[in-house]
């Protein structure tokens, strides 16, 4: 039988999204899958070598529940979304929900991003890089970790072409 | 049941009970079974998923007290 094939594009550059490329790419890898991942825009944030960067943004974005990490479980449960124009104003909003984010996450026994990128890594998940962007973006090679290779939209279709699951994230 | 390695993935969620069961299997050879203990509800059907598209075969799993317990037979 031939070897199954996955693509994803990672589009996204906010500590949420980096979880879904990595997580499927891992499992996909652990299921026998040969996996690539195309780093195009501000899914380049994905593959610095410094991934402190990464912040989740909850300002516009309804559908990110703000919970505490701590303290009893009826208060874990109280939702405390701001509206957008009290988000805006408070300095290090971002900062003050990406920590409680992280902590969350940790509660919860899920896998850090740079774990889940060195699993990716481990299990031979090739990383693509879009050179255009990174041109775009101002940023040099030496931004990024190693072992990526830099291509454009063609290089892209070269594996994606002949993948079962092809996802755009 | 008896089980030639031991893999304790309580506490952790999805994907990395499946992601440190592959590499437990990698340790282990062929026909040898590899037991996995696992507090992720969702790891009963990614382990059942795994199994099949992997053709490694999960002999049993058991869960008691939030604490699930696969028996897994390598290919």
């Amino acid at each position: 039988m031939d070897t199954k094939k996955m693509a994803i594009i990672a589009t996204k550059g906010t500590l949420d999204w980096a979880y879904p490329p990595f997580i499927l790419a891992s499992t996909a890898a652990a299921l026998g899958y040969e996996t690539q991942i195309f780093f195009t825009f501000y899914g380049l944030q994905l593959v610095r070598k410094d991934l402190s960067g990464l912040k989740v943004s909850p300002l516009g974005n309804p559908g990110m529940p703000m919970k505490m990490p701590f303290g009893p479980k009826w208060f874990k449960s109280i939702n405390w979304n701001m509206p957008n124009a009290i988000q805006s104003l408070v300095p290090g909003y971002e900062n003050v929900a990406t920590s409680l984010m992280k902590m969350t996450i940790a509660n919860n026994g899920v896998a850090t991003i740079p774990d889940l990128r060195g699993l990716c890594q481990e299990a031979e998940v090739k990383f693509l890089a879009c050179q255009m962007t990174v041109e775009l973006f101002g940023f040099e090679h030496s931004d990024f970790i190693d072992g990526l290779e830099y291509g454009g939209a063609a290089t892209f279709f070269e594996f994606a072409g002949e993948t079962d699951i092809c996802l755009f994230i | 049941m008896n089980f030639d390695k031991e893999l304790d993935a309580r506490g952790l969620n999805c994907p990395l009970p499946i992601l440190r069961a592959k590499k437990a299997l990698a340790e282990v050879g062929s026909g040898q079974v590899l037991k996995i203990l696992s507090t992720d509800p969702g790891s009963v059907k990614d382990f059942a998923a795994f199994a099949k598209q992997t053709g490694n075969e999960l002999l049993s799993t058991a869960e008691a007290g939030g604490e699930f317990t696969f028996f897994m037979k390598k290919k």
